[in-house]
């Protein structure tokens, strides 16, 4: 027996021997700035073994302006609309966290009304920034009919940002102690329609994605990512939740009303690229359902509930943090006051910092082809990464 | 408390007693729901950290802040454990000219580009930090832009 | 008073010299095949030659020039270089208007307009030829100068005469060999080597990576299109174009008995032309522009144009193997069996638009895998349903 065995076993050894020999030279490939994956200004370097990918470097900081820094040299009124800008995708997040942080700064209490109106924004931004994300994916999958399609169903939800603060993307609405103004005249009805409508569309969008075997074999079983790595990588939001980390900052340590409005998060233990997309689009569906609550309460309020606070414009001595549930993750901002009408130091965490850090866990062992549909899933923003 | 046990979801007091018993140079500032404060001296980071991330499941760590007080530097742990919601604040006070403190880059992953971002924008150097190059700033910069010392137009 | 015998007094009787039928001419080319776009030419280059004869006449009465330019030989000659222009504009034209189309109806069926240039948008391709030519020839400096111009040349080339070749009808072709649908094969076929080379050419990763997926592409689709190729000849008994679509004007439209191969053969002409979800070569996700990425300003433009012409002809292949060619089930080749041909054509283009709205891209891997595992299969299971057609005798009923 053993010794029909040695041969077997040496052929194999000398088989390995010459496989080791053959091994190609690896070679670096360098994505972006100016690369069509590459949503915003960054690089990803991939070193492929063929078409496998073996190791991934992303590069940052084209887009560093010392956000930071400056917010040291305003008023902390004025750093509202900066605020907007740290990402165009998700600005009322941004801004609504900012607020937040002051508030928790000055030790003041908002009105009702504002928190439920603070949450319908939020929820708003967090469908469109989630359509964004669903654009992009398209793209990256060579599927354009996607894109467009979600493009036209984030039409609806700027015009809902129009109805309610004016402007599309970079909103300046909410404010130190409330928001800017109530929502106007029709509000309810319209953001009540829009998101009925916009059930239905999601649901044909989806038979585009999940029903096509081409696009479903693209994501499934791609890039695994278990538990444990997710929560000590540092993914956070939509990405962790698809790898199994139980866990949404707006349920389990909740900031505004969020508590007081009902609603799931959906988690997959999957940890595949799939996964972490499906987590995504089941969102959408969850933040329609917290948007009916909210606007629900908003009504029985009242229309003429206080809706503002005024707030004083020094902020006492001390140190301060907040953290909310970004539409990408947990971005949370650290502030340290000295009394006087300017920030000592306001820090933000961007969740795509942190995410984008683990590229290389991500592309391990992913053909180059689905490079882009890996990384789609952390929905890049350059604005907030590099701030 | 026994100290060498694995805690799943220490509450606030809980972690108050644990830290303060097992390491006594750590100091608890203060708590708040699902917020817990402490100061703790530099060199007693990485252990501390070890001891939070092993037995008191804090698997994720958000932020490493750093902050110029003139007088000394500050660097700000965020560390979160994902089965309470609850965040430990811990913050190491870093003197002026030995700016040193160790890396916690080999417990949390995730810590990496924030401690080198601390670095590049403070200078705060972390000890057995696996790669510490500029990341935002391009690699010719011999400053710390994020300093005090560091004027914008504007600031007299 | 100066007597001048002239024997053609009026321009009418140089242009119809002898009043020649253009089969009668003893050099006529296509044996005894009636070729439209040749008697066309033909009857074109009796105008412009027999003026020119007629002018000469005026200038030099009683050369020889003008007897030379109408003699029967000069006539084919001259004629048959206006027949390749108008085989040429015609092929053009069908390609600009699948290309137009595939901007209509992509833009619809993504919710957008499509172009809106003139004509209803047809004029966008003009505008966008003149902007290619217009743009800087860039060529950069680290590629091997020669197989870089000469690949992208023979890529475009051999898809336009490939497009040329493809016969409109009984009375329209270019050359009505026995072994036509191999020629057209083999000439399709060619593309990806010229892919692979290129790639290598431009100094380039992604371009090299985009010319190693077009090999890989090609040994993926290639064999199963073959092996259905020879099922259809086998069906028809024979390989002439012009018999295949006769055989089926005869029984039946072959994709009845060969549904299988129909379909198969439609993913894999996909393939060929390199269309969503099959262009991987190309891949902008991962690739930026794969094996074109260096490609600049008219060389660019024209390999755009050339991918049109090979999803033209492979939609035309389509037409002739499997949905008749240009005969009707009834009425036979009827009045004008070109524009017939050209509506099937637009028809199976039609559908390939669908399946690019409607689909992602595949993975390299994935392609080898579908080539291998479910084309080939089919492909041979399409034979072999073929073969007992043909050898019960299913074709002899009808």
């Amino acid at each position: 027996m053993a010794d029909s065995i040695a041969p077997i076993v040496a052929a194999e050894e000398k088989l390995q021997q010459q496989a080791d020999k053959m091994e190609t030279d690896k070679m670096w490939i360098i994505m972006g700035p100016q690369h069509p994956f590459s949503h915003g200004l960054w690089t990803l370097k991939i070193k492929v073994d063929g078409e496998i990918c073996v190791d991934a470097e992303p590069i940052v900081g084209y887009l560093h302006r010392g956000w930071e820094k400056e917010t040291e040299n305003r008023t902390y009124p004025k750093i509202i609309p900066m605020a907007d800008r740290l990402c165009y995708a998700a600005s009322m997040t941004y801004t609504h966290l900012y607020c937040m942080t002051v508030e928790k700064a000055l030790g003041m209490d908002i009105p009702e009304k504002a928190k439920y109106i603070r949450i319908v924004a939020d929820e708003v931004c967090r469908i469109n920034s989630h359509l964004m994300w669903l654009a992009a994916v398209g793209t990256d999958l060579g599927n354009l009919t996607v894109f467009l399609w979600a493009m036209r169903e984030r039409e609806y939800f700027l015009d809902l940002n129009v109805k309610l603060c004016g402007a599309r993307m970079t909103t300046n609405y909410p404010r130190i102690g409330g928001v800017r103004n109530d929502t106007t005249e029709l509000f309810d009805r319209d953001i009540l329609r829009t998101v009925d409508r916009f059930e239905k569309a999601l649901w044909e969008i989806i038979a585009l994605m999940d029903d096509s075997s081409i696009i479903v074999s693209r994501m499934k079983g791609i890039s695994y990512i278990t538990r444990e790595q997710a929560a000590n990588v540092g993914l956070t939001g939509p990405a962790m939740r698809g790898c199994g980390v139980d866990f949404d900052i707006r349920r389990d340590d909740p900031y505004d009303n969020y508590d007081k409005v009902d609603f799931e998060v959906p988690v997959l233990t999957e940890g595949d690229s799939y996964a972490r997309y499906m987590i995504r689009t089941e969102e959408m569906f969850q933040s329609c359902e917290i948007i009916r609550q909210a606007v629900k309460k908003i009504q029985a309020l009242g229309k003429n509930a206080p809706y503002r606070v005024k707030a004083p414009s020094r902020v006492p001595a001390g140190t301060h943090f907040m953290r909310m549930e970004d539409p990408r993750g947990e971005s949370l901002m650290y502030l340290v006051s000295d009394g006087t009408d300017k920030p000592y130091r306001l820090k933000v965490r961007s969740p795509i910092f942190t995410n984008v850090s683990s590229a290389k866990l991500q592309c391990q062992g992913v053909r180059i082809a689905d490079v882009p549909a890996v990384l789609a899933q952390i929905d890049m923003c350059l604005g907030e990464t590099d701030r | 408390m026994d100290t060498s046990a694995v805690y799943q979801k220490p509450t606030e007091e809980e972690v108050k007693t644990l830290l303060t018993e097992r390491f006594p140079e750590v100091e608890v500032t203060g708590t708040e729901a699902r917020r817990v404060f402490a100061k703790l001296p530099r060199e007693k980071v990485r252990e501390v950290c070890q001891y939070i991330h092993d037995n008191l499941s804090f698997e994720h760590c958000s932020t490493v802040i750093g902050v110029d007080y003139v007088d000394h530097l500050t660097v700000v742990y965020h560390l979160s454990n994902y089965w309470n919601g609850l965040m430990i604040e811990l913050s190491a006070d870093i003197p002026n000219d030995d700016p040193h403190v160790d890396s916690v880059t080999c417990i949390w992953e995730g810590v990496n580009w924030h401690e080198r971002e601390t670095w590049e924008l403070f200078g705060i150097v972390f000890d057995g930090h696996p790669k510490l190059e500029r990341l935002l700033t391009p690699q010719t910069y011999e400053f710390f832009p994020f300093r005090k010392s560091y004027k914008l137009r504007g600031q007299e | 008073m100066i007597s001048v015998v002239v024997e053609y007094t009026s321009i009418l009787d140089f242009i119809d010299f002898n009043g020649q039928y253009v089969m009668d001419n003893a050099y006529y080319p296509f044996e005894d095949v009636y070729n439209l776009p040749f008697a066309i030419s033909y009857g074109l280059w009796k105008i412009i030659g027999g003026a020119l004869a007629w002018l000469i006449n005026l200038i030099f009465p009683e050369n020889p020039v003008s007897d030379w330019l109408m003699s029967e030989p000069v006539c084919v000659l001259l004629s048959l270089i206006i027949f390749m222009l108008i085989v040429f504009i015609v092929v053009f034209v069908c390609t600009l208007i699948s290309l137009w189309m595939e901007r209509k109806c992509l833009g619809r069926m993504m919710d957008r307009r499509g172009t809106m240039v003139g004509m209803k948008g047809f004029l966008q391709c003009v505008a966008d030829g003149l902007k290619t030519f217009m743009k800087e020839n860039t060529i950069p400096k680290k590629v091997d100068n020669m197989t870089y111009m000469w690949t992208v040349s023979l890529v475009i080339g051999v898809s336009v005469l490939l497009a040329c070749m493809i016969p409109l009808s009984q009375r329209w072709f270019v050359v009505n060999y026995d072994s036509g649908l191999l020629i057209i094969m083999a000439f399709f076929a060619l593309a990806p080597f010229f892919i692979l080379v290129s790639g290598w050419s431009q100094n380039n990763k992604y371009a090299m990576i985009g010319g190693m997926r077009a090999a890989e592409l090609m040994i993926s689709y290639e064999v199963p299109m073959l092996i259905m190729i020879a099922t259809t000849a086998l069906l028809a008994g024979s390989f002439n174009i012009g018999d295949i679509v006769d055989a089926q004007y005869e029984t039946v439209w072959y994709f009845i008995p060969q549904i299988i191969g129909f379909i198969t053969f439609f993913f894999c002409a996909t393939a060929e032309s390199e269309r969503v979800p099959f262009d991987i070569a190309e891949a902008e996700a991962e690739l930026v522009e794969g094996w074109q990425t260096e490609y600049a300003g008219m060389k660019w433009g024209l390999i755009m144009l050339a991918d049109y012409f090979r999803g033209y002809v492979a939609c035309a292949m389509v037409t002739i193997m499997y949905l008749g060619g240009w005969a009707l089930p009834i009425i036979g080749n009827g009045p004008i069996p070109e524009i017939v041909f050209l509506l099937k054509t637009w028809f199976v283009f039609f559908l390939m638009i669908l399946v690019r709205a409607a689909l992602g891209r595949v993975r390299p891997d994935q392609i080898v895998n579908i080539g291998w595992k479910v084309f080939m299969p089919l492909s041979v299971i399409n034979l072999a349903v073929v073969l007992l057609l043909k050898v019960g005798g299913f074709f002899r009923w009808l």
